[in-house]
């Protein structure tokens, strides 16, 4: 019942940040489809350092799709050849045997490699830093019932909240905008009473802080929302839009 | 021998918190700015706890090995938070939740800890929803509940299938907050390699960057540890590949007592192992066992033709297959408590009923529920956890029941702490999982995330001041100090001897050898002879890593294999002391079965005249055997029983 393949990858290698990188292929054989991707980098990273080699660094954690640490560009699209997933979640059924894949890290002014296949994403913390958030403190809220919120609207808020953080949205867009990312956490919030308050001015930080990092504008390609794990929509980017011009005319 | 104390408050048991906040010390607010706390993690529990102190004034320096406090395995927690709110007017209540939790745990947790947890239970769900946390709504509004594990009552908010994830952001974003105000000091891919100890008290860390490699002094008047917990220990887990038990140790090495190492919690609902590569195993949330039935086929035939690819689930009629939780617990039916759902799936296989290729999986079944409710319905609470499954199994369980077997999911025992959150160490505090406090010997469903809020959001911000009180007039080191220099070149001469041995093995398959002796001899069944097999078998796990282990690469810059190298050591120790403590336990409690002590229906017999006590086990030196000291459990509140779901 178990089906494997043989498959030849080149993998992107780069030892620090201020190093040349390059592509270096191997070989792996007998890979079970039923194996993740990750797990496929796993068996071969055993089988480098059984070669005394340095294994390939790549970032991952929780492996089940949720906490937004594995990334690679798998065969030119951010966590490879399947809809709705991370790179944790693709599986090896996904490939044909005798197929070379090519891996390599985010490409992003907004997200330097480190090592490897590992890329520095302190970015996304900076802008959730500038306003990605309610201003309220621990302590003396009133009680959880007490405003009653539209399911509609607590719904839709869950489904901008769902970005886990991941910047694949970044690395498929041509620009290199993080609009998505920046546009999932202002919608959340504007939607629900308790973050509406301070909507425009979070929308205005946030934005301020992307185009100071590097991150490019938004042209509307639509690349983001089809390559985002967690289905995204861009119809945040218009609320955030809203939000902003908002902001602007208060100014 | 160290001396437990566990600074309970007198008084009646309701009282307790209050009348310890009213009489506990505080620091005024301009003290507030010249004491250091350092908060190691970002989960739950640390990032709440980061950002509350931080609020309140004190200077905060927080750290994780992740790039992004949002990477905290907390993450993951899918079903939802306990509270004894009583929205759905069913007859909750505080002292029904604290019950709830001390029967859950199997009568082994302090009874006031869990009455406090059952307090500030319901500030939680307020704070979280004052930050923005998008809770399921029913259309009028208000917040919608529903049940779980061990209560008879829906008291459980939930975010879709994430609402670990939802907790977390909040908490993650309120700690961002203070990072950008400047009161908290955030450190990344960043390491807590050692405990550093001045006088007597914690003092200080070092840290390792994880990406240049070098190692740093970091003072703290307080440290505060919030790592999670153990479950790693068997390799195959559900915990993230990095979550990790090596702050635990530290403390532990530095004069922490670890308390109740054997009480691993095996969560029932998990896709089943299905190969030697497999690096983690996932969850399916406590959750679907409100709408999935579990069942396994009645006769063995069947279930040897299921294993054979000869039949499917769905060509069992209903009176072919074995309802066996309904069956055996027909008052709480599939939503018994975890370590009973679990023991009750591992019998039916080791009885040779099992489904799937290997035989070690049971049918988790929504055609019920999609029959009565609709597969909208379905889809709508459990959309997020169907396509998991699909993408992973390559199966629609929309169409085909869900395969499912135990895994290692929580560790319940962790570092000793009074009711301050204090460790056994001065001024060294833990909260969360890496703690032992709250679960006794069995964690219910949706009440990790309750706890992890708890300690940081509402507990520690108040018994820390306690402590940091009489250290107003403590100058700042600056790190030169002698003791930081020796902890820090020990860690280095740690790491270069780890880096010269360049044996032939990896890091992974000696982790994959400690994790299968973990799993068959200190997993979910366990005996004397197993047990003690187990402990030299981990002893010689320990000789063949010190002197056949491989690490690629230099100290210098990132190394992962390096980094993963010192957590196994840590995960070693680990091992022998659970080993160690499940055979002292001698009786079967909560996740802690020993086959010696079970009733005539399997149940678990506890021995309450011997072991109603928090085993808590002293570091001796290396290669040494750890002491065992007592803390006995008092109950004044309940009558210990013979826990019964039936």
């Amino acid at each position: 019942m178990e089906k494997t393949i043989n498959l030849t990858l080149k993998v992107w290698r780069q030892a620090n940040a201020t190093a040349k990188g390059a592509f270096e292929s191997y070989e792996v054989k007998n890979i079970s489809t039923d194996s993740s991707f990750l797990e496929m980098l796993d068996i071969l990273n055993e089988q480098l350092i059984n070669e005394n080699k340095e294994p390939v660094a790549f970032d991952h954690d929780c492996r089940e799709g949720i906490c937004g640490m594995c990334s690679l560009y798998v065969n030119g699209r951010p966590h490879g050849p399947d809809d709705e997933v991370t790179t944790c979640q693709l599986h090896m059924r996904k490939f044909k045997d005798g197929e070379t894949i090519t891996i390599e890290p985010w490409r992003s002014a907004g997200f330097p490699v480190i090592k490897d296949l590992i890329v520095n994403r302190n970015a996304f913390d900076s802008i959730i830093a500038a306003g990605g958030y309610v201003s309220v403190g621990t302590g003396g809220v009133p009680d959880g019932n007490a405003m009653p919120i539209p399911k509609v609207d607590a719904d839709e808020a869950m489904d901008a909240a769902s970005c886990i953080g991941c910047g694949a949205c970044v690395a498929a867009c041509k620009n290199g905008s993080a609009m998505l990312f920046v546009s999932a956490k202002v919608s959340q919030l504007a939607l629900l009473p308790q973050g509406k308050v301070e909507a425009a001015r979070r929308a205005k930080n946030m934005v301020a802080k992307m185009d100071e990092l590097g991150f490019g504008n938004c042209t509307n390609t639509g690349a983001c929302e089809v390559e985002c794990p967690k289905g995204v929509s861009i119809a945040n980017i218009a609320r955030l839009n809203r939000e902003y011009l908002k902001a602007k005319c208060l100014d | 021998m160290i001396k437990l104390d566990s600074k309970i408050p007198q008084g009646p048991l309701a009282d307790k918190w209050t009348s310890y906040k009213n009489n506990q010390k505080l620091v005024n607010p301009a003290n507030k700015r010249k004491l250091d706390v350092i908060v190691v993690g970002t989960g739950l529990a640390g990032a709440s706890a980061a950002a509350s102190l931080g609020e309140m004034g004190f200077n905060v320096k927080n750290f994780c090995i992740q790039d992004s406090p949002r990477r905290a395995h907390s993450i993951a927690a899918q079903g939802g938070i306990n509270a004894a709110k009583n929205y759905p007017n069913d007859g909750d209540s505080v002292f029904r939740l604290f019950f709830d939790t001390i029967k859950g745990g199997d009568y082994r947790a302090r009874e006031a800890n869990v009455h406090r947890l059952a307090e500030v239970a319901n500030s939680i769900i307020d704070q979280c929803v004052a930050q923005g946390v998008p809770f399921a709504r029913e259309y009028g509004g208000s917040l919608d509940n529903r049940s779980f594990g061990g209560a008879q009552v829906s008291r459980t908010f939930y975010a879709k299938g994430q609402t670990g994830q939802q907790l977390l952001l909040g908490a993650y974003q309120a700690l961002m907050r203070q990072v950008n105000e400047g009161t908290v000091k955030l450190y990344t891919r960043n390491e807590l390699v050692e405990i550093v100890m001045v006088d007597g008290k914690a003092r200080g860390i070092i840290s390792r960057d994880l990406v240049t490699g070098k190692t740093e002094r970091h003072f703290g008047h307080a440290v505060v540890l919030a790592t999670g917990g153990y479950g790693n220990t068997f390799f195959l887990s559900t915990n993230a590949m990095g979550s990790n038990v090596s702050a635990a140790i530290k403390a532990y090495k530095k004069g922490a007592a670890f308390a109740n190492p054997c009480y691993a919690q095996i969560h029932p609902t998990c896709i089943p192992v299905h190969g030697e590569f497999q690096s983690k195993l996932t969850l399916m949330s406590e959750s679907l066992r409100n709408d999935g039935r579990i069942w396994v086929p009645k006769k063995k035939e069947d279930a040897e033709a299921i294993r054979a690819g000869k039949k499917k689930a769905s060509d069992l009629s209903e009176d072919e297959r074995d309802y066996y939780l309904e069956r055996r617990y027909p008052a709480f039916g599939n939503l018994v408590p975890r370590d009973v759902a679990s023991r009750a799936a591992k019998e039916r296989c080791d009885a040779g009923f099992g489904v799937g290729a290997t035989g070690l999986a049971v049918y988790l079944d929504f055609a019920s529920a999609i029959n009565r409710l609709g597969e909208d319905t379905i889809r709508a609470r459990y959309g997020n956890l169907f396509q998991m499954y699909e993408k992973i199994v390559d199966d629609n369980p929309y169409k085909e029941p869900m395969m499912i077997y135990p895994a290692i999911h929580y560790t319940m025992g962790g570092v000793w702490v009074d009711y301050e959150l204090q460790t056994s160490v001065k001024g060294l505090f833990c909260l969360g999982e890496a703690n032992f406090s709250d679960h006794g010997a069995n964690r219910l469903g949706a009440s990790a995330l309750m706890q992890g809020l708890a300690d940081g959001y509402f507990v520690l911000p108040y018994t820390i001041q306690n402590y940091l009180a009489d250290d107003i007039s403590t100058p700042r080191m600056t790190g030169d100090e002698k003791e930081f220099i020796e902890a820090e070149k020990a860690v280095n001469d740690k790491l270069e001897k780890l880096l010269a041995i360049k044996g032939k093995r990896s890091v992974d398959s000696i982790h994959k050898e400690l994790g299968l002796v973990m799993w068959d001899f200190v997993g979910m069944a366990r005996n004397k002879a197993g047990l003690e097999g187990a402990i030299e078998k981990i002893a010689a796990i320990k000789k063949e890593f010190q002197t056949n282990v491989f690490i690629p690469g230099t100290n210098d810059g990132m190394n992962i294999e390096l980094e993963k190298a010192a957590r196994l050591e840590d995960f070693i120790t680990m091992g022998e002391l659970m080993a160690r403590d499940a055979l002292n336990r001698e009786e079967s409690c909560g996740g802690h079965f020993r086959e010696e002590y079970q009733t005539e229906e399997g149940e678990a017999l506890r021995q309450d005249d011997k072991f109603a006590y928090v085993a808590a086990w002293e570091y001796k030196g290396e290669d040494q055997a750890p002491e065992l000291n007592k803390e006995e459990l008092i109950f004044e509140n309940v009558e210990l029983k013979q826990r019964n779901y039936k």
